[in-house]
């Protein structure tokens, strides 16, 4: 089997995401990419490097200059004849193409996999991963989606893949890119970091938010995360946000501060490793599910913490 | 300008889902069952835009005759009018689609406004692939939605923060959470909403095939975390993050 896999990059590196999917893409068999965007040659180039790869597609054409579903799909699709799989990690690109080239390809999407249990057979979370479903397809395309946080990365060097430009299926004319607003953070990405430091509703407000989380999160080299509800009250911006509906994280250690733990929050953080959470509230449910938790006003607490650290 | 939204009947984001002891699936009987968050938002936006040229509202919904119910929720929020089709069989997002596809050809709306996902299947597909099978712009995970005369300027929440397209009519838009707050249906509007027209079609009504290409072979819970421990205080806490390694 030839998979494809969609290498997610901000047209100067590979990004991590990447990563993940190529170690789920070689439990199916070849793994080959696809570089698209304009200017891609250094990105090409490190892309050929992953352990593993075979050939590297890539696609030079400002029409793909900021991963435009409408000019994307078209490009994979011409691809799909020599693939017999298409995998992107469950970032958002990758869910707003991969359901795209599904439907042009008249197959169903197999959303956001845990583990490859054979070539037609996945398992994924339904229900805010209340529940494990395993699915097997009867599509001959496949067009797969992968969480990341459930595959190993695979090694960024030791690879030989080999480059190969592929003919642009050009600009569709259907939508625009007009801007963008990128957060500046100096702190690891979440999804990638290993520790995550995240904030709830209790930090009331986000001057306590950045003067009580975020030094703690400085000394553990930390990423910085929050619940739905102190990104609704405006502590935090949104892509601070994990859960359900906002980044799926599984870091070796998830503090949780003043947040309760609802079913939503739990959906994004809960395979983390070791979770601690401290909170004043000792029936919260987010203590559940804790491995190690701290009863208490996070006022007091946090501070002492990172004080002692 | 006529705006679409399908919304979808789904177990209550506040209800814990039990899996059923034979692994079938998750058990949805007697459960409470509501209309989709991302629906709602979905149904609020279009209300929102009345204002700005949208004159007509049809929602549309694809399950069980129960599915009706949730119509009528969007009816009294201030929908115009409803489709159900009827399907007791579960349909995927590709088949509803395809389905939505065909309403889309006879209702002819400038406009679909999605939620971006189903909280059950979690799956996050139909308004992307909708737009793959009509060949019109799709602009996911709307947080900001401004719609002029031929186009929709719609502002995105992605990884890291935001983007903004820009796409020509028709076009398909997923809502996020943050795109606006849903007004509750008030008593007067729920009566209202009991005599405005609901159709009812199925899907061999419009020709389309939904049989389903996944098959699901079990559902089971999630690996069960072993019960942690209660630390007394702040020197307990850092002690065991010291032992992990965590901190020096």
């Amino acid at each position: 089997m030839k998979t494809l896999v969609w290498v997610e990059h901000d047209g100067k590196v590979v990004k991590d995401a990447t990563l993940a999917v190529v170690t789920a893409a070689s439990k199916l068999g070849d793994v080959h990419l696809l570089v698209a965007g304009s200017g891609v040659d250094a990105v090409a180039a490190e892309a050929a490097k992953i352990a593993g790869v075979g050939k590297v597609h890539v696609a030079d054409d400002a029409a793909y200059a900021h991963a435009l579903a409408e000019n994307v799909a078209p490009l994979v699709v011409s691809l799909m004849g020599d693939h017999d799989a298409f995998l992107v990690p469950a970032t958002s690109n990758g869910k707003n193409i991969a359901p795209r080239v599904a439907a042009l390809l008249d197959v169903m999407q197999i959303s956001d996999i845990l583990s490859v249990e054979s070539e037609d057979t996945f398992t994924r979370p339904i229900y805010a991963g209340n529940a494990i479903a395993t699915v097997q397809t009867k599509d001959a395309k496949k067009v797969i989606s992968v969480r990341g946080t459930a595959f190993e990365k695979a090694a960024t060097s030791g690879g030989s893949g080999t480059i190969e430009a592929v003919a642009s299926t050009g600009e569709k004319g259907l939508s625009t890119y007009v801007g963008s607003e990128i957060a500046k953070s100096e702190r690891p990405e979440l999804t990638s970091a290993k520790i995550i430091v995240s904030g709830g509703r209790a930090l009331q407000n986000s001057e306590n938010f950045h003067s009580i989380i975020e030094p703690l999160a400085d000394k553990l080299g930390a990423g910085v995360g929050a619940s739905r509800a102190a990104v609704d009250a405006g502590y935090v911006p949104n892509d601070y946000q994990v859960g359900q509906t906002g980044k799926i994280v599984a870091p070796e250690v998830y503090i949780a501060i003043g947040i309760s733990g609802a079913i939503q929050h739990l959906a994004g953080m809960k395979d983390s490793k070791t979770i601690i959470a401290i909170n004043k509230d000792e029936d919260a449910p987010i203590f559940q599910v804790a491995d190690i938790g701290l009863v208490g006003d996070l006022f007091k607490i946090v501070p002492e913490l990172t004080e002692k650290l | 300008m006529k705006v679409l939204v399908p919304v979808k009947r789904v177990l209550d984001y506040n209800v814990k889902p039990r899996v059923k002891a034979d692994g079938t699936g998750v058990d949805l009987a007697n459960v409470k069952m509501s209309m989709n968050p991302f629906d709602e938002i979905a149904v609020e936006e279009a209300i929102r835009l009345k204002d700005k040229g949208v004159t007509e509202i049809v929602v549309v919904s694809i399950g069980e005759q129960k599915a009706q119910e949730t119509l009528r929720t969007a009816l009294a929020m201030g929908a115009d009018r409803a489709i159900l089709i009827v399907s007791e069989e579960k349909v995927e997002p590709l088949g509803v689609a395809k389905l939505l596809a065909k309403i889309v050809e006879e209702e002819k709306p400038d406009l679909v406004i999605l939620g971006k996902q189903a909280i059950d299947d979690d799956n996050n597909q139909t308004g992307q692939m909708l737009a793959g099978l009509l060949g019109v712009g799709q602009a996911t995970f709307a947080s900001k939605v401004e719609l002029a005369s031929d186009s929709v300027t719609v502002t995105r929440e992605v990884d890291g923060g935001s983007e903004t397209e820009k796409l020509s009519l028709p076009a398909i838009i997923t809502t996020d959470l943050r795109l606006n707050e849903p007004r509750y249906a008030s008593l007067p509007n729920i009566m209202k909403a009991k005599s405005k027209p609901l159709a009812q079609k199925t899907p061999a009504d419009y020709g389309v095939d939904v049989s389903p290409r996944l098959t699901t072979l079990k559902v089971v819970e999630p690996a069960k975390r072993t019960a942690g421990v209660k630390v007394a205080d702040v020197d307990e806490l850092v002690a065991k993050l010291k032992a992990m390694g965590v901190a020096k």
